[in-house]
């Protein structure tokens, strides 16, 4: 049956172990990207607005910030790679085509794919916690639990790039979703700013989006502010990554299984 | 002998179009199976359908003794498949695509260090075991794609269209590489539009059209039951009134395809001997061969 949910079994361990051995012959540039973005936008921003701002919930800036980028990043990383680099693997170079002529699945295939996608997550994260404690900027043992989390932040965010990847005729497409959800969650999601001088409606449509469910764990764990609603948060990026999960393969089967 | 592939009544409809009309087929174990048709006659959707990677939408399949696609999976481990298109992993080179491909039947990297020299062999790529894909030609990726597919020691092997696009050198070696398959035993399935791959390689054939098959049966048959042995294909100046006067009553059937003249006879001498009296006409004779056949049951006209 199309819609029931996909079965899970651990053939996606060589989807994602495919992927980790691209990335390996590739992470010159990929590194570039990770150390590099996360560095200069604390600098810019942290330093340059951060002296402007002071303090932000009673945070110095640079901190506050810090976590949020955190959180845009593992959901940037992991909104590319869903959409650009899956889509070459889908439609260009058909690699998904020759896993399923194996004894794979889609359900395997997806699955696998977004674990890989946290895993990219996690990975950029991490270079940005380096960077981060460089600069001397990480306050708090509690930090470590970040990783697990850009992991999971990660595996959320990929499985809704897949569901556009999954309908999306051409890389064009994809502006769309960068433009109409990506870009807005970004900006009012609690990475720059608090949302609380926001429209009611627009703060209502923040907490209604996985990211500021993620902001809202990520900040209380990287610095002394205390973690409220834990499993609320968690269970809307279940919720989104589930969710998304699934229909990205029902939709996928539609588009590849014919 | 068994069957490998059992299908009846194979039906696949999109929305209101019926691609694959109710076929029946059996191919039996060890058998190169060729299965030809126009584009759009409905090949690669039954090759779909064996393969368990799109749902079938009546009719009751069988592939090596297990349901389709209910048990896919698991046939799927049993299959090897050559795609139309290479598909190999551009990011990898020859030596990695075939480990990789391993790894998805779940085939240890120890087991495939073992099974990889001697599937560089048949590829003929043994020097090329450490280039990257872009650096092979044409031919050396459809031999690597074919090499791929046999990583799990496939007992049938799916094969959509395997030499179209190539020069002939590389086509003879790819048609070698197929008879040593079928020489262990292998069972082949093939398409293609190559009428004479279709007769040197394949003990049966069948001939599909708007998604029924047309004919079923071994090359050599199918000539003699469908087509009169001898052809003489005939161009040329002048060449209606030749064939007004001459051919219409000297051959038993006419063909005129673009500027030739096909004249399809039992005995070929008496229109030989009238030929000789025009000597600005050229010709060629030939016995009957498949591609007649197929012209014959799907018509002359264009299809795209």
């Amino acid at each position: 049956m199309l819609s029931s949910f996909p079965q899970i079994s651990a053939r996606w361990i060589p989807v994602w172990w495919r992927n980790v051995l691209v990335w390996k012959k590739l992470a010159g540039p990929s590194f570039v990207g990770n150390f590099g973005e996360p560095l200069f936008f604390l600098l810019a921003l942290g330093y340059g607005l951060g002296s402007l701002i002071g303090d932000m919930n009673g945070l110095p800036y640079l901190i506050f910030l810090a976590s949020g980028i955190v959180c845009s990043s593992a959901m940037n990383t992991a909104t590319f790679e869903g959409m650009y680099a899956a889509y070459t693997r889908m439609a260009v170079q058909e690699t998904w085509g020759g896993m399923i002529s194996a004894p794979m699945n889609l359900d395997d295939v997806v699955l696998g794919e977004i674990i890989w996608i946290g895993t990219k997550s996690l990975i950029s994260v991490a270079a940005i916690l380096l960077v981060a404690s460089f600069m001397g900027i990480i306050e708090t043992w509690t930090t470590l639990w970040v990783l697990p989390m850009a992991f999971f932040i990660g595996c959320c965010f990929g499985a809704m790039a897949l569901v556009v990847t999954a309908l999306s005729p051409s890389y064009d497409f994809f502006l769309y979703y960068f433009t109409l959800l990506i870009t807005p969650m970004f900006l009012l999601s609690g990475v720059f700013f608090l949302p609380d001088n926001l429209h009611p409606v627009i703060q209502l449509i923040a907490q209604l989006l996985p990211l500021s469910h993620a902001v809202d764990i990520v900040r209380p764990l990287m610095t002394e502010l205390p973690l409220n609603n834990l499993m609320l948060h968690l269970s809307v990026l279940v919720f989104y990554g589930v969710g998304a999960y699934w229909l990205a393969v029902v939709l996928l089967k539609k588009r590849l299984l014919v | 002998m068994s069957a490998v592939v059992q299908a009846r009544g194979l039906t696949k409809r999109y929305d209101d179009k019926t691609v694959v009309d109710g076929i029946d087929l059996t191919i039996e174990a060890g058998q190169c199976f060729g299965l030809l048709g126009p584009n759009g006659a409905g090949k690669t959707t039954t090759l779909k359908m064996l393969m368990g990677n799109t749902p079938i939408s009546a009719g009751d399949l069988q592939v090596l003794g297990l349901s389709i696609p209910t048990q896919a999976r698991e046939m799927r481990e049993r299959l090897g498949i050559v795609p139309q298109f290479d598909n190999l992993d551009p990011d990898f080179t020859v030596s990695e695509n075939l480990r990789t491909y391993g790894s998805f039947f779940g085939i240890k990297s120890k087991v495939m260090a073992e099974r990889i020299p001697s599937l560089l062999e048949f590829a003929a790529l043994e020097s090329k075991a450490d280039a990257s894909i872009s650096a092979l030609s044409g031919g050396m990726q459809r031999r690597l794609t074919m090499a791929r597919a046999l990583v799990n020691d496939p007992e049938l092997i799916i094969l959509d269209e395997p030499t179209t696009g190539l020069d002939p050198q590389a086509r003879q070696l790819i048609w070698r590489r197929l008879r040593d398959l079928l020489s262990k035993g292998k069972t082949l399935v093939l398409t293609t539009h190559y009428m004479d791959e279709a007769e040197r390689l394949c003990d049966c054939i069948a001939i599909i059209d708007n998604g029924q098959i047309l004919v079923e049966n071994s090359p050599a048959e199918l000539i003699r039951q469908h087509i009169e042995p001898q052809v003489v294909e005939v161009y040329g100046p002048n060449l209606a009134a030749w064939g007004h006067d001459e051919a219409e009553t000297l051959a038993d059937r006419l063909e005129l395809i673009g500027e030739t003249l096909f004249c399809y006879c039992e005995d070929e001498k008496p229109l030989l001997a009238a030929l000789d009296a025009y000597p600005d006409l050229n010709f060629l004779h030939r016995r009957a061969n498949l591609e007649d056949v197929f012209l014959k049951l799907t018509g002359k006209e264009l299809r795209d």
